[in-house]
């Protein structure tokens, strides 16, 4: 093993640029919900969060540009390729521990401070400030119903989120398959599975807005409808976040895969979005779980 | 037109130096430059929270209001606190990581060189976001650097929204460069680099990237929360809707211990490099430093709770984070006795790196202590939230994780630059600092076992002795540092040449290279036997 | 003063907390003696310049394993007595007294359950030694108009809880210090020995005037507690008695500008100007000088999400047809509005 070739790229501009987009983001988007929160009306935020995406999704595409070109001419070593491999993973177990964050909520406000506040449990004697509060999980009657009206009805898991499990499910066989395809060279069955991968993904956003429709619209079930809706849009928002973040990485190989990238040895851009598809299952998994049936 | 605008900046080839004018800040990809720039970033990020803590001391010099009003010191408070931890010690250290860890596992640059100055620039723009802050109607974030709900949601001042996107910078800006170390040491370490042999500042460093890696998305998590129940009208910190305000500190904490550590173990790694120097023996104990650098981390997992030891936590939890946190001083004693058992029997000598080495071992142990007593739940009853806290914690981080990195730039400055240190005014910087610096925080133990709240712009008179001479040494340990930013440009602008291997004693292989190293690190990578 | 340590305190588990205290804290500094020992020793032995040559030992099995044996073991007898001390604080069963604390931004309100006392406990120190206009008092920032009344030798069981934020009641010669946090409560318990006058403060960061909230706790020997329990009791009757007569409007001004300076002026100001960006200024304000009953209704029910809170339950019913009279006559507000407490006893339920 040498160093000798390992690729040091030169100065790049897409770096600075990409702060000065997220900045705006950022700063946009504060911007923004400051003015939506204080009901005044400004145009700034707005303009300021648009150009920032406009930017930055420039800067992604250039900046994977040239990364892409790079590896087509061969500047990367296994080296390389291993440090991409290490960054990648990396990034995942970084995400996986926002999720943690999430499902520790969870898991607390069901276990812990739900029970308190009705009364039972070492902090039961919280239950004199809440009279006739009581715990229940599902949390369909919150302490203070006039600020958080619970929801009426919650969303039974047995319909759309038990369709979306199956969906997601095998989309990560199909890109098992894709993946199987690409290392045995056979480029046409990379198209099709890749394609149903997407197709599974796109269905599965398209039912989860429709859960979001239908719990807003009939159930009651709301941001606003105390810990349980808070809880469950967190953590299924930001699933559908990644998924569709996953989906269009998704859709982004499979131009790859047409335009005759990837080969059976050297697909490691390939591989880094079915590992992130994959993590977007399994906390899928973790969610349907957790969420919905429990 | 996308292809070639990131291409065409410089050539490909290695053998060059940097570019010329502004450009090559701007858009390098070179790990001493950014390290450079990491490294200004913090020294200027000290001088802002510093002159803020100034401040704090000058209001807190004599009993009733004589400068600022108490929101405004509130604000003071929140934003030393913020930025001296995000601003000053952690982009400190990954500068130093910068710098170090492709010298010191022999090779060329970082793993990820473009992600690398994206880290970087994300900063500067979060900070200006986060001051900025103090210009808004209503004022900068006033909550602490704990920013506790619902202080921080229901009650806070507008400007805490863009508190939160600035944290969610900085922790994408953490991420990426954690990323970059890990990637770095696992994957580019010179043949025969194993990894029981990497120098103990790049053990010390991986698993501070585990551990930035493991907590930052936590924060993010958090501050989500928070910004949600701010503006989308969800319940997570409010009771009314079946949430929890100690939630918050749960999710926090579980963010917060680890990172005190993150602000530790690096500082560890630079004082196991610099003892053996001096001492001119190996380190002792270098297997049992790894162990114990792990363990430590493993344990800051579990013991987030001693912070909220007067919240109510049930019996069984109260107990079970008070012997979690007492096990720490277990792996970090077997740290301090290595060290000690370094010098035993050594041939030492006492140039400014090793003055600052030494003194961090002193007085990072007697933070330790103080560390321990508040790690005694019942005790903690009558410390929390008192001056006693306050003592503890800059025991820790300012003659703990500052010392360090003055240690560390005193040390390898030469290896950077070409230059010798004015030895002589850093023994002046180090006398004033070491002694500036126990005047200011000593006498805080005093008043915080006497009864002083923190986070208050003024107090009753039976603690107005003590504080007026911590604030004389604040001013003390403050001024001195103008010394260092004075020797730290004397160096770079000239002075005696180094020799490469620069100390009598040091060993490792960024001593191999020439002083200053040349514009990239390693391109043929050493053999290490 | 120049005190230096914690004072031992003034009841069995105070004086358990602070025996524990001195253990671990000579426990250090032995440690901290042979440590720093064995380090000044090498630097004053072991240095070059005295011609010491480095050995070459670098590692130790034996030793290494004793030295993280032996601190364990120091640790354990450390948490031992700790624990004892934890499970005993923990015990607020057969109180005989239970007192509801609850903190508000920048005040205690204590409740007596059980015997229909509860009241408001606010700093007394003067705004002019604050700002320096005048000599500070022995007790400055540490005296409130009414302190919390204990019994002697009863166990008396806190129930601490919050109205807006977080706050933590700390009283360091009882070493009690609990959170107060809002929608949840907290348990905390106390068998004051000695009579006399006990100062503390909050200890939890509230917002801006976080620092001048104290908590004084008077204890009083049974008897005479029992005295002012009973006082107590006529003086609450007598507040109901005041919200039946007829108040002329120069008597709710006079009253309503006191009640102003201690309730409304740290935020409004005593000039109703308020503060620019935080807290809106009522001289001349749609509320002030709009309709009579969405005054009322923000005065007694607060506004979500701001730092106006629900007076509605913290102060009587003269206070409030008191100082909302005030309001809406001074600073040149002159609607002639006269406010009665029945009008305000009918809408405060
Ligand atoms: C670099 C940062 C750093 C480090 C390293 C530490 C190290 C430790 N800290 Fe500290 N801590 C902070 C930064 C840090 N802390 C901060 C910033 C806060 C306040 C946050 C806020 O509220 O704003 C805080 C607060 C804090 C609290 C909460 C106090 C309160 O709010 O009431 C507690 C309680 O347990 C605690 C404990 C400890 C312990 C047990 C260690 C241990 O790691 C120390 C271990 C070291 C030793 C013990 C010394 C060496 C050991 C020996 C010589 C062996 C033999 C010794 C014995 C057997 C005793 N810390
Ligand atoms: C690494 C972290 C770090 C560092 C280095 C410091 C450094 C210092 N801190 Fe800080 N501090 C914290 C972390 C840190 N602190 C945290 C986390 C808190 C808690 C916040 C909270 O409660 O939320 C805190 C809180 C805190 C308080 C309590 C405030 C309160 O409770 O109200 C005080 C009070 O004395 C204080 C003082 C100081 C002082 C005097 C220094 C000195 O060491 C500083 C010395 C440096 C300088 C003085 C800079 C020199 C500058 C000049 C000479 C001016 C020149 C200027 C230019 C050229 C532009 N700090
Ligand atoms: Cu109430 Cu601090
Ligand atoms: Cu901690």
């Amino acid at each position: 093993m040498s160093t000798a070739s390992y690729y040091v790229p030169p100065q790049s501009r897409w770096p600075i640029l990409a702060s000065i987009a997220l900045f705006l983001l950022a700063f946009g988007a504060g911007n923004l919900i400051n003015a939506l929160s204080a009901g005044s009306s400004t145009t700034l935020g707005g303009l300021l969060l648009g150009l920032g995406a406009l930017l930055m999704i420039g800067i992604l595409f250039g900046w994977f540009s040239n990364v892409v070109h790079e590896s087509m001419s061969g500047m990367y070593s296994e080296q390389m390729d291993r440090s991409f491999r290490w960054g990648m993973s990396w990034f995942i177990f970084s995400e996986v521990m926002f999720f943690a964050a999430f499902f520790g909520t969870l898991f607390y406000v069901r276990n812990l401070a739900v029970p308190w506040l009705g009364g039972e449990g070492e902090k039961g004697v919280s239950n004199m400030l809440w009279e006739g509060f009581q715990a229940q999980w599902p949390l369909m009657t919150t302490p203070d119903m006039e600020r958080f009206p619970g929801p009426q009805q919650i969303i039974s898991p047995w319909h759309l989120p038990l369709l979306n499990t199956i969906l997601l499910v095998s989309s990560s066989f199909t890109v098992t398959i894709a993946h199987k395809a690409l290392k045995t060279g056979h480029r046409s069955r990379i198209v099709i599975w890749l394609a149903a991968t997407v197709l599974l993904g796109a269905s599965f956003l398209v039912f989860q807005a429709y859960e979001y429709v239908e719990a807003y619209h009939d159930l009651g079930l709301t941001l606003h409808a105390g810990i349980y809706g808070a809880t469950f849009f967190i953590l299924t928002g930001f699933h559908g976040l990644h998924v569709t973040l996953g989906t269009l990485m998704l859709i982004i190989i499979w131009l790859r895969v047409m335009k005759g990238h990837f080969s059976a040895e050297h697909h490691f851009g390939f591989e880094a979005v079915a590992w992130y598809w994959h993590f977007v299952d399994v906390v899928w998994v973790g969610l349907f779980l957790f969420v919905y049936i429990l | 037109m996308e292809t070639t605008l990131g291409q065409n900046l410089g050539d490909t080839h290695h053998e060059h130096g940097p570019a010329g004018g502004i450009g090559r800040w701007l858009f390098t990809t070179n790990h001493k430059d950014i390290g450079t720039l990491y490294l200004w970033f913090s020294l200027l990020m000290f001088l802002t929270g510093g002159t803020m803590a100034l401040l704090i001391r000058a209001e807190l010099f004599q009993p009733g209001l004589q400068l600022v009003q108490p929101d405004f010191f509130n604000q003071m408070t929140t934003m030393h606190g913020l930025i001296m931890v995000f601003g000053a010690v952690m982009p400190a250290f990954v500068g130093l990581a910068n710098w170090m860890v492709p010298m010191m596992v022999g090779a060329p640059d970082m793993a990820l060189p473009r992600m690398n100055n994206w880290s970087f620039w994300i900063l500067p723009f979060a900070f200006a976001m986060m001051i900025s802050t103090l210009f808004m109607d209503g004022g900068a974030p006033n909550f602490g650097w704990t920013f506790y709900a619902p202080l921080s949601t229901t009650y806070a001042p507008p400007s805490v929204t863009f508190f939160i996107f600035a944290v969610h910078m900085m922790g994408i800006s953490s991420i990426m460069g954690a990323i970059n170390v890990i990637a770095t040491i696992l994957n580019l370490r010179a043949p025969g680099m194993t990894m029981m042999k990497l120098p103990l500042f790049v053990w010390s460093w991986l698993i501070t990237a585990f551990l930035l890696i493991a907590v930052m998305p936590v924060l993010a998590g958090v501050v989500t929360m928070m910004l949600m129940d701010i503006h989308f009208g969800t319940s997570f910190f409010n009771a009314a809707g079946g949430g929890d305000p100690v939630l918050f500190q749960h999710v926090f904490w579980f963010f917060g211990h680890p990172e005190v550590y993150i602000m530790i173990l690096p500082a560890f790694g630079i004082v196991s490099e610099i003892i053996p120097t001096f001492a001119r023996k190996r380190l002792f104990g270098y297997a049992s430093m790894v162990y114990a650098i792990s363990s430590i981390a493993f344990l800051s997992f579990i013991v987030w709770a001693h912070h909220m030891f007067t919240v109510g936590l049930p019996l069984a939890g109260e107990l079970f984070f008070m012997f979690a946190t007492m096990l720490i001083a277990v792996p970090t004693g077997v740290k301090v006795f290595n060290w000690v058992a370094t010098m035993f029997r050594g041939s030492m000598t006492f140039e400014t790196p090793m003055l600052f080495a030494l003194a961090f071992v002193v007085l990072f142990t007697i933070g330790g202590f103080s560390g321990l007593m508040l790690a005694i739940a019942p005790a903690d009853f009558q410390y929390h939230d008192t001056y006693f806290v306050v003592a503890h914690f800059h025991y820790v981080l300012v003659p703990g994780a500052i010392f360090s990195i003055m240690a560390a730039t005193y040390y390898w400055l030469p290896k950077w630059t070409g230059h010798m240190l004015d030895e002589k005014l850093g023994k002046v910087h180090f006398w004033l600092s070491f002694i500036g610096v126990n005047i200011t925080f000593f006498p805080m133990h005093f008043i915080g076992l006497a009864g002083m709240p923190r986070r208050i712009p003024d107090y009753a008179l039976q603690f107005a002795d003590f504080n007026s001479v911590a604030s004389i040494g604040a001013f003390i340990f403050g001024l001195s540092q103008l010394l260092f930013v004075y020797n730290v440009i004397a160096c770079i602008r000239g002075g005696e040449r180094a020799t490469d291997r620069v100390w009598e004693g040091a060993h490792g292989l960024e001593w191999t290279l020439p002083s200053p190293a040349p514009y990239h690190s390693f391109s043929q990578p050493p053999v290490v036997k | 003063a120049w005190q230096v340590n914690l004072s031992p305190g003034s009841t069995a588990i105070a004086r358990d907390v602070y025996d524990l205290h001195m253990i671990i804290f000579w426990i250090c500094v032995a440690i901290g003696v042979v440590v720093f020992g064995v380090m000044l020793w090498s630097i004053i032995h072991h240095r070059k310049s005295r011609g010491a040559e480095a050995h070459h030992f670098h590692e130790n099995t034996a030793v290494e394993i004793l030295w993280t044996l032996i601190p364990f073991g120091i640790l354990i007898a450390m948490a031992v007595p700790a624990t004892a001390t934890l499970i005993k604080m923990y015990d607020s069963a057969d109180a005989e007294l239970d007192i509801q604390i609850t903190g508000y931004q920048w005040k205690w309100r204590y409740q007596y359950l059980g015997h229909d006392i509860d009241y408001f406990s606010v700093l007394s120190t003067p705004r002019e030694q604050i700002n320096n206009q005048e000599a500070k008092g022995e007790h400055y920032l540490l005296e409130v108009d009414n302190p919390l009344v204990l019994p002697a030798g009863k166990k008396v069981r806190f129930l601490l809880t919050a109205n807006d934020v977080i706050h933590s009641w700390w009283v360091p010669s009882l070493a009690v210090k609990k959170d107060a946090i809002p929608g949840f409560i907290n348990e905390a318990w106390v068998i004051p020995e000695e009579p006399g006058i006990y100062r503390g403060q909050c200890t939890e960061l509230c917002g801006r005037d976080h620092g001048f909230m104290p908590v004084v706790v008077e204890v009083k020997p049974q008897a005479e507690f029992d005295q002012w329990l009973a006082d107590a009791k006529t003086a609450a009757a007598e507040q109901e008695a005041a919200a039946e007569q007829e108040w002329t409007l120069e008597q709710l001004m006079e009253r309503g500008e006191q009640v102003y300076s201690t309730a409304c002026a740290v935020c409004h100001q005593a000039n109703g100007q308020g503060i620019p960006g935080a807290f809106p200024g009522l001289a001349g304000s749609p509320i002030a000088t709009g309709d009579v009953g969405a005054h009322i209704d923000i005065v007694l029910h607060g506004k979500a999400g701001t730092a106006m809170q629900a007076f509605g339950g913290q102060l009587s019913a003269v206070d409030l047809a008191a100082v909302i009279t005030y309001e809406r006559n001074a600073w040149g507000n002159d609607t002639g509005d006269s406010v009665s407490p029945q009008q305000i006893t009918e809408l405060n339920q």
